[in-house]
């Protein structure tokens, strides 16, 4: 599966404020094939963040080139650390947010939402309100909404840490099954090393500000499975000190 | 079934509920009371103070000469008008500046300056470019109304999860997708809640214009009353606009809760 879906070519982002000029991102390339899952790590604070914003176009690159090889795949979703369900739509027209935006809400992607919600455990839930779900209930929630608007590739930006642990294992476990039965590519930040471990084939630890990549780890877990599973495997401690080591959290 | 315990408790609520209702109830009766006993002892000038039974006597006078009713009529419509107009003006002053940043920026030492100004300053200028009438009444209350709803409901607007914004965003939503799917619902509570303060800024301006001009209406009969030293006439004309505000107060914020649970 070398068929590269997104390639990033010396990305560079400055900042400019009042007290002067910060380069947050400096000379960051990276090809992405379809249907990696890809986990990007880093200290905190080093513009991991940035690097995605830029990618999904919240933000401009101050430099650098973004291509995406095959035009007819290029569609991006994004599903941040805060579910950001709205509170006065019930969960379907949470979902179908994206799809009324891009005014390209039609009957068909209505069912096939519906059908999502279903097959992931929110039947019931359909005509509720956001508050009455527990927090990974909701992440779900954010993850078919995203997934409406039928992207090819998906960017999530620390989307389980606002979870307790408990159900941070549960949800990534939930979200990793979903992408990986919907076939899609996947860009996760996260600053927890066993979640990137479990979860992606490969590893990008960036450095600290202004941020480069460090280095790129490619996952071989034997007996690879669901992230939960994964985590049991006997190579993961190896990586987990690897990475660790290669963060540096003290720089 | 409830507890013991549990009937415990909520009796225990109820009969607090009950003795401050009641402490209340007999704090007024008793300062009526006394107010009666002082004229009635001639401890007090009732000229100037007036007593409790010559304010219903002064009540129940107006209400026979059916004018009463014609002045909260006013006061209740001058207050009605300016209220609306202050709330919809204001909200849609507060879409344009958050619309327009550098409309904001701009505008904003303005606003601050005018919000701070007692507005029964600009009572003369308004009289005399408006004309000693009830639009004078109606544009003061306007004014005090319609600057502390730009304010609230533009704080309203900008303490919008900027999180929910950038989830637009990543939709690719246009400006005014952005105002009609995210900012106006999440500041719904807000614009809702603007209206109990509107609603008193209203009334306050109304009277302060009553007070200036008018021949007619609650602030009018205060006034009046003071000019030919009717207290009895003032002290009823303080006595109808609490309960005229309080009526009306009760009003919105019976609306706002309806308005709320709808959404």
């Amino acid at each position: 599966m070398n068929n590269t879906i997104l390639s990033i070519k010396d990305i560079k982002k400055k900042y400019f404020t009042k007290s002067g000029e910060i380069t947050a991102i400096d000379n960051i390339s990276l090809d992405i094939n379809e249907g990696e899952f890809i986990a990007i790590v880093g200290p905190s604070g080093c513009g991991k963040s940035t690097l995605l914003s830029i990618l999904s176009g919240l933000i401009d690159k101050s430099s650098g080139e973004i291509i995406y090889p095959n035009q007819s795949k290029k569609k991006l979703g994004y599903m941040l650390q805060q579910d950001c369900l709205f509170p006065w739509l019930n969960i379907l027209d949470n979902c179908l947010i994206g799809l009324k935006i891009e005014k390209n809400l039609t009957k068909e992607k209505k069912e096939r939402v519906i059908k999502l919600l279903e097959s992931y455990g929110l039947k019931d839930f359909i005509y509720k309100y956001p508050k009455s779900l527990s927090g990974g209930m909701r992440q779900r929630v954010a993850l078919i909404r995203t997934l409406a608007t039928e992207p090819d590739i998906l960017l999530l930006d620390e989307a389980f840490s606002a979870l307790d642990y408990q159900s941070r294992l549960a949800v990534s476990d939930d979200v990793y099954k979903i992408i990986k039965k919907e076939k899609k590519t996947a860009i996760m930040i996260t600053h927890d090393i066993a979640e990137a471990i479990s979860m992606a084939n490969r590893i990008v630890v960036l450095s600290g500000r202004p941020c480069k990549v460090k280095k790129i780890f490619d996952v071989n877990l034997t007996n690879s499975s669901t992230p939960i599973e994964n985590r049991k495997c006997k190579e993961f401690p190896i990586y987990y000190d690897q990475i660790w080591k290669e963060i540096d959290y003290r720089g | 079934m409830d507890s013991l315990d549990y009937k415990k408790y909520k009796k225990k609520l109820l009969i607090n509920k009950i003795l401050v209702i009641f402490t209340q109830i007999t704090l007024l009766i008793l300062l009526l009371i006394i107010w009666q006993l002082l004229a009635d002892f001639e401890l007090i000038n009732t000229f100037i103070s007036s007593s409790p039974k010559k304010v219903i006597e002064t009540i129940i006078s107006l209400h026979e000469q059916q004018n009463l009713y014609h002045h909260i009529w006013i006061t209740v419509y001058e207050t009605v008008i300016s209220f609306g107009i202050g709330t919809i003006l204001g909200t849609f002053i507060a879409i344009l500046l958050w619309w327009n940043n550098f409309l904001y920026k701009v505008f904003d030492p303005y606003l601050t300056i005018i919000n701070s100004l007692p507005k029964v300053a600009l009572g003369p200028i308004i009289i005399i470019w408006a004309g000693a009438n009830i639009n004078s009444i109606i544009i003061m209350a306007l004014l005090i109304s319609v600057i502390v709803t730009i304010i609230t409901v533009y704080n309203g607007f900008i303490s919008t999860d900027q999180n929910k914004i950038n989830l637009l965003k990543s939709f690719k939503a246009t400006k005014f997708q952005i105002l009609r799917h995210v900012i106006l619902p999440s500041s719904y509570s807000t614009i809702i809640s603007s209206l109990k303060i509107n609603i008193s800024m209203s009334l306050i301006g109304v009277i302060m214009g009553e007070f200036l001009v008018s021949k007619e209406g609650i602030g009018y009969l205060i006034m009046y009353g003071s000019q030919v030293f009717n207290l009895n006439l003032v002290i009823a004309g303080i006595i109808i606009l609490m309960v005229v505000s309080y009526l009306m107060y009760l009003i919105v914020v019976y609306i706002e809760k309806k308005l709320i649970k709808e959404n």
